[in-house]
């Protein structure tokens, strides 16, 4: 029902590296807000942000939406970057295509998709290579 | 163990967060990398690094985090205090090197929360 949904958009700067995972403070906030349990929170969070590390680090930033309703929470995260070659590879715990500056940065340890299957109920890629990648994810409540 | 005690035993001045030096903490977990700490850690309270950025906040914030304590005598930027003020965490910083920092805590009680049996730096 429309009406049953809360919905929270963001645009992922791809520029700024510090200004990373912005987004998923203020989804952290609003979720409180709405009273969602405190676990809940901390595994959109935690997806969330590793997703918009993601899309910084690879695909020069993008948009993220965030879609609450009384089942479970949404996050949709949307790029034009790169795409993902192989998704089963990306999938690899360890496995990297970051650069070394971002591993300087302390990311790029190759845990960013394998962390966000790990927290969330669902998660589903949609890449083409040269076009871009989606990634919804959801929590149940 | 009372963050104050934290500071204490470490010699560490305290970066922001003074009001809150007197929140128990029971575990800790030390990384410079924060996809580690993002995948491995669970209900750590404390966060040891020697990484000095934004994300370093990001990251305990997401994590619920208490406390961050840098080692070997890196010092955060007024961002990353800005940072920690607005998510209400403490922040140190200490001469000690983090296996030296790591083994005085632990000693004293402080206790690290191992998931899937895979440990921190």
């Amino acid at each position: 029902m429309p009406d049953d949904v809360v919905r929270f958009c963001f645009d992922v700067d791809g520029d700024d590296f510090s200004s990373a995972g912005a987004a998923s403070v203020e989804v952290k906030k609003r979720l409180r807000q709405l009273g969602i349990s405190p676990e809940v929170i901390r595994r959109v969070a935690i997806a969330m942000y590793e997703g918009e590390i993601n899309m910084v680090i690879h695909a020069d930033g993008g948009k993220a939406l965030v879609e609450v309703t009384p089942d479970e929470v949404r996050m949709t995260l949307e790029d034009h970057g790169p795409g993902i070659a192989d998704v089963e590879l990306a999938m690899q715990e360890g496995y990297s295509t970051a650069r070394e500056n971002i591993r300087s940065l302390g990311f790029g340890a190759g845990m960013g998709l394998p962390n966000m299957k790990k927290y969330t109920d669902t998660m589903h890629i949609d890449t083409e290579v040269g076009r871009g990648t989606t990634v919804v994810m959801t929590v149940k409540i | 163990m009372k963050i104050r005690e934290i500071s204490e035993k470490l010699c560490a001045d305290i970066v922001c967060g003074e009001d809150q030096l007197d929140c128990e903490v029971f575990t800790a977990c030390s990384s410079d990398m924060m996809s580690d700490v993002l995948a491995f850690v669970k209900d750590q309270a404390v966060l040891l690094t020697g990484l000095v950025n934004p994300q370093v906040i990001r990251t305990a914030e997401m994590m619920d985090m208490r406390c961050i304590v840098f080692v070997r005598k890196k010092v955060p930027t007024e961002e990353m205090k800005c940072l920690a003020e607005e998510a209400g965490i403490v922040l140190m910083k200490t001469q000690m090197r983090m296996f030296e920092a790591c083994g005085i805590l632990y000693e004293a009680g402080l206790k690290g929360h191992v998931e899937d049996g895979v440990c921190d730096a």
